[in-house]
């Protein structure tokens, strides 16, 4: 066993410019939560199973319990404490509150970011293909149902506003 | 969960990475889907990861009959790649689109996926099926070896010490051919009870793979009726599947692979 060094790791978190002193096998997860005070990404399974800890990383959803902090070097992470913009719910926040994609929450911000991943290569998609992006999300209280309306709703609003 | 302490480099080069991987306890990090789960279960204890991160082995060429594939590229590069989703090799974009979820496609990638030699992995079987050859370095050296003296059982390979896997070469088929991949997944793990992928060739002959069922995967005889080859085969059981039902299920998994590929040569891509 070696002597515990850190290494100083430079990235984008919702948007703005970060450095953390990490250890090498600090997880990506431990840094946004301890480090950053980012407690929306939540520590669900530990073990890649539940997405509770998804977070988007140049874009792309990935489970932050298995990246280590170091790996995020110059890269721009994103978790839903970067999606509200001047205190206004994103349309997908807005529609899982309006169609009930929720119970307790646990879920939601990693069923949020993974849905942005998806959405963001399939504007459109059917049902079929939203059950299947969120396969790597587990909930425990809704039966998946609701978050399926709220990202299809979700979908159809942001293709109204013409964003993605 | 938290991996034991480590050292951590992320060479710039190639060759950089070969010489930091001369160390007995490094590991080469590509995309980590498997490494650094293990490593929080301290089922691994590299004492340096030497992440490939920065490293160019991400192409996927097509060229001079073959399709050459850099290790780095992700499941879920290979799913959407334009040559992988022709008849004759959709085997691979079909069987990458399906492994984990869209997390882990996003992270993993096919050279640390045949490295990691889980027997229960996916893609495996269909690079047996297509003749897969491996491009390896290590420093000073480099050699290619087929893909069906790779696996030695569950979690070893014929890799060396410090060596790494650079590239995947698959063979182009012949026009006319079809692939297909096709697996019994557990419902809560997704891994393959059973898996197989078939390459049917224009002149009828087929090569079936299969994987999920035993130590390593491996390919079926040439020419034999799978039924007949699953029956010569040591079948793995566990609390999932007893080897009686693994062996059905994988049976049945050649057969609809054989279909699929059938009618895919057949349709010349038109399904």
């Amino acid at each position: 066993m070696r002597a515990e060094k850190t290494i100083t790791t430079r990235l984008a978190v919702n948007g703005q410019p970060v450095a953390v002193e990490v250890e090498p096998r600090t997880l990506l997860v431990h840094a946004l939560r301890e480090g950053l005070d980012l407690t929306s990404v939540h520590i669900g399974c530990d073990t890649s199973q539940c997405g509770a800890c998804t977070v988007l990383l140049d874009g792309r959803a990935v489970k932050s319990c298995s990246l280590l902090a170091v790996q995020a070097e110059g890269r721009a992470v994103m978790t839903v404490e970067g999606l509200a913009a001047d205190g206004e719910l994103h349309p997908i926040q807005r529609a899982f509150v309006e169609h009930h994609g929720l119970q307790c929450g646990f879920c939601t911000p990693g069923m949020i970011l993974t849905s942005l991943d998806l959405l963001a290569r399939h504007p459109r998609p059917d049902e079929k293909t939203v059950r299947r992006a969120l396969r790597g999300n587990l909930c425990r209280c809704t039966g998946y149902q609701p978050i399926v309306d709220s990202v299809l709703a979700a979908a159809a609003e942001l293709a109204k506003e013409g964003r993605r | 969960m938290i991996p034991a302490p480590t050292d951590y480099v992320r060479p710039g080069a190639l060759e950089e990475a070969l010489e930091a991987l001369v160390e007995p306890e490094a590991r080469a990090l590509a995309g980590g889907q498997s490494l650094i789960p293990a490593m929080k279960l301290r089922l691994a204890r590299p004492s340096l990861l030497v992440d490939l991160d920065q490293l160019d082995l991400r192409s996927i060429v097509s060229e001079a009959g073959e399709v050459r594939i850099g290790a780095l590229a992700t499941w879920d590069a290979l799913s959407s790649a334009p040559v992988l989703l022709r008849p004759e090799l959709v085997a691979v974009a079909e069987c990458a689109s399906g492994i984990g979820d869209l997390q882990v496609r996003n992270r993993g990638t096919l050279g640390g996926g045949l490295a990691h030699a889980d027997p229960a992995s996916d893609m495996p079987a269909v690079a047996l099926a297509l003749g897969a050859r491996l491009a390896l370095r290590r420093q000073g050296e480099e050699r290619e070896l087929p893909l069906s003296d790779f696996y030695l059982g569950p979690f070893a390979t014929a890799l060396r010490p410090g060596e790494l896997i650079v590239e995947v070469r698959l063979p182009m088929p012949p026009p006319g051919s079809g692939s297909a991949y096709v697996s019994v997944e557990h419902p809560a793990s997704g891994f393959a009870l059973a898996g197989a992928c078939a390459l049917l060739l224009p002149d009828g002959s087929a090569r079936v793979a299969v994987t999920g069922v035993a130590g390593k995967p491996f390919l079926l005889p040439q020419g034999a009726d799978p039924g007949d080859a699953l029956a010569q085969v040591d079948i793995l059981g566990d609390h999932l599947a007893p080897p009686t039902y693994r062996r059905h299920l994988a049976l049945v998994c050649c057969q609809r692979a054989l279909e699929r590929a059938r009618a895919r040569a057949e349709g010349g891509g038109r399904e």
